[in-house]
């Protein structure tokens, strides 16, 4: 089954979103701010660069000695009274779920952002066996409102303005139009305050997982995780396979880059530290926390080296917020969880390489995500491999094959190659844009290409003669 | 000291006169510029689009042409990035060639990172008046480290302002076949560096590399802009003199 919401149709929803300029600008708006912000705590952070190499380091120290961290996390999670669940993918997950919400004989469950969830589309799953899953995270509930998916990792609401907002809650809420932030925000508070009593089960993310302790950290600026993982008498605890850490030292670390890179923020808001269910005790906590470890491709993933750096990435959205393309076509477009270059470099595995293979293309190689990447995830040169496999398949257009086939042909045979300057200049008045017949696709009307000078440096060159070899 | 030029394709069929203003530049530093017409391409446009087999051809040339040269110049930091990356493993050369690359990614260089850090040499006796706003090329900048380099070059030009982008490092939107493949996205990218350009009321933007300069000049064009778009090496062997 095809999905709609899929990166196959990437080059007709970005057609769709390019034109927008109010989209553009809100965009614009939130990543320059967000850019700004992140400067300043980095750029007064001089060990920032050395941190980043440590924290590829301890991700990829992790990474290769998974299964015993694995082993050392579910023991230290078990004698703190939680239960460890393991998923294979997505269904799997969704499924674990599902049962667990029904014995907990619930129809309403709280969500505290969860990228994890987006991915294998749990509100959905939820919602189709009659279980309203509400989210509480502010963007996270502005988007599920409007009924549509996150366009961002850290601000899932960043493609609308608060006019957008405003218009939003008047629409669905039934309520006097306002978009003050302060009201906005009160409205959602008061709105999904009930919905936290009322909930059987909280459903949260994990940004960390403490493997000497069982620990999990979740972080975030509103509280409503907090409460999500708190107030309902379950809590479930959504965690990748590759989020793991050793210990709290390294956790130090990692808040330092997280809440820098996708915020400008020194320390996010809140910093929860769940070691477990309620022990007897405690006053507050859930009974139960589920922790579910999810795969979901990632051991394929780790078995291929090449890629295997991307399970570093802390889903900090820095990337996102620094491409020239996520900026001009918005996260919608990529028909993904996760958009914007990490997105890219995920997308065939999450996706399937035939669905999957035009996102790895959209990218102009600039550099800029693997520039302000917290963990040096290089995602150019994954791209790059990306697109070599594409290749190597046999998925990319038959013309395209040819003409690089023909390119390399020319390319090692100099006398080949001059004759191929006469051509093109012989033929160039055909291209220009002036004159229709073979318009070259890619400048089409919004550029203008340069006609071919009259001659060639090697040509002038052999003319004057100077100093040839 | 004997400079071997490469001339990128695209300035070969393109803007030669931006080739001859390398040579000038570097002729007029009293250094011997010799260029082999069996070049051809760097082999970047294959590399970039997947057909890594395809690039090897390309290198396996290219290191053939020039791998006894002393000194390899090139008007481009991306084609320079992408020779240096020959090695790196993406492609898989033969041994042989494996080898030969090795040993040239240390004698290749850009051409205002040759002169400033190779050579030592920020003055070359140029005169080029106006408001100029440097566009830096992403591939030259993140891949070279290439920013100080042509800032200190233009600072010494005679008349020559040296005006800075509102967003610097930004990408201009080409991007090679990424410009072909998406043509409508390449193109709203580099509308947005217009606006920058266009706010920084400048009589010239230039770039260590043609490809950006091609890119912002067809949009410009398309504006009614007065601006133009000229090569960094254009720039430097320009004596005022019209």
């Amino acid at each position: 089954m095809k999905e709609l919401f899929s990166p196959r149709w990437f080059k007709s929803r970005a057609s769709e979103s390019l034109p927008d300029e109010a989209l553009r600008r809100n965009i614009e708006r939130a990543t320059e701010t967000a850019l700004k912000k992140r400067a300043d705590v980095v750029g007064a952070f001089p060990e920032w660069e050395s941190y980043r190499t440590a924290a590829r380091a301890v991700k990829e120290h992790v990474l290769e000695n998974l299964s015993s961290y694995l082993a050392s996390f579910e023991e230290h999670a078990r004698a703190n009274g939680s239960t460890v669940l393991y998923a294979r993918d997505g269904v799997e997950a969704c499924a674990l779920v599902m049962d667990i919400v029904l014995s907990a004989g619930t129809r309403t469950v709280v969500k505290s952002k969860s990228m994890t969830s987006e991915e294998i589309g749990l509100s959905a799953a939820l919602g189709r066996s009659g279980i309203q899953a509400v989210e509480t995270d502010l963007g996270e509930y502005i988007v599920q409102l409007a009924g549509e998916p996150p366009s961002h990792i850290t601000a899932p609401a960043l493609h609308k303005s608060r006019r957008d907002i405003g218009r939003l809650f008047e629409q669905k809420l039934g309520l006097p139009y306002s978009d003050e932030p302060e009201t906005l925000t009160a409205v959602a508070r008061s709105v999904l305050r009930d919905r936290f009593f009322e909930a059987g089960v909280g459903i949260s993310g994990v940004n960390f997982g403490l493997a000497d302790s069982g620990a999990i950290c979740v972080v975030e600026n509103e509280g409503n995780a907090r409460m999500a993982t708190t107030l309902p008498p379950v809590h479930i605890a959504l965690m990748g396979v590759e989020k793991l850490l050793p210990d709290m030292r390294c956790l130090a670390l990692f808040l330092d880059m997280l809440a820098r890179s996708a915020t400008g923020q020194r320390l996010s808001s809140y910093t929860s530290i769940i070691r477990g269910p309620k022990r007897a005790d405690e006053w507050d906590g859930p009974d139960v926390l589920y922790i579910i470890i999810l795969d979901n491709g990632r051991t394929d993933i780790f078995a291929d080296s090449r890629f295997r750096s991307v399970l570093s990435c802390i889903r900090c959205g820095a990337c996102l917020n620094v491409c020239p393309v996520y900026r001009v076509v918005g996260g919608h477009a990529y028909g993904s969880a996760y958009p914007g270059p990490i997105g890219a470099v995920l997308a065939p595995f999450f996706h399937g390489k035939e669905d999957g293979r035009h996102l790895p293309y959209a990218s102009s190689l600039c550099g800029a995500c693997a520039e302000i990447c917290p963990v040096r995830i290089d995602i150019p040169r994954l791209l790059l491999l990306h697109r070599g496999e594409t290749v190597r398949e046999r998925r990319a257009p038959l013309i395209e094959r040819f003409l690089m086939k023909a390119y390399a042909c020319v390319v090692k045979r100099p006398a080949l190659y001059a004759l191929t300057g006469h051509l093109l200049r012989a033929f160039a008045p055909l291209a220009t844009d002036e004159h229709g017949l073979l318009r070259i696709p890619t400048r089409a009307k919004t550029r203008t290409f340069p006609a071919p000078a009259e001659k060639t440096f090697r040509e002038i060159w052999k003319e004057e003669g100077i100093g040839s070899t | 000291m004997k400079v071997s030029l490469f001339i990128p394709c695209l300035t070969d069929l393109f803007f030669p006169s931006t080739a001859w203003s390398v040579v000038r530049v570097l002729e007029r530093l009293g250094i011997d510029v010799v260029y082999d017409p069996r070049q051809t391409c760097c082999g970047q446009p294959a590399f970039n689009t997947g057909y890594h087999r395809d690039a090897v051809v390309c290198a396996e040339h290219f290191l053939d042409v020039f791998h006894e040269a002393e000194c390899i110049v090139a008007p481009s930091g991306s084609c320079v990035a992408m020779i240096r990356d020959y090695s790196s493993g993406m492609l898989r050369l033969p041994d042989r060639y494996r080898r030969l690359a090795e040993r040239l990614k240390d004698r290749v260089w850009e051409f205002t990172s040759f002169l400033v850090d190779h050579l030592g040499v920020t003055e070359v006796d140029a005169e080029f008046p106006g408001r100029v706003a440097l566009h830096d090329s992403c591939h030259a900048l993140r891949l070279l480290g290439i920013r100080a380099q042509p800032r200190a070059l233009l600072k010494r030009v005679r008349g020559l302002e040296l005006v800075e982008l509102g967003r610097t490092g930004v990408c201009c939107g080409f991007g090679g076949t990424f410009a072909v493949k998406f043509a409508d996205i390449s193109t709203e990218i580099g509308k947005e560096k217009i606006r920058d350009i266009l706010d920084a009321q400048v009589r010239t933007v230039t770039a260590v590399d043609s490809s950006c300069l091609m890119q912002i000049d067809g949009l410009l064009r398309k504006t009614g802009s007065t601006t133009t778009t000229v090569h960094i090496a254009d720039i430097l062997a320009s004596t005022g003199q019209p």
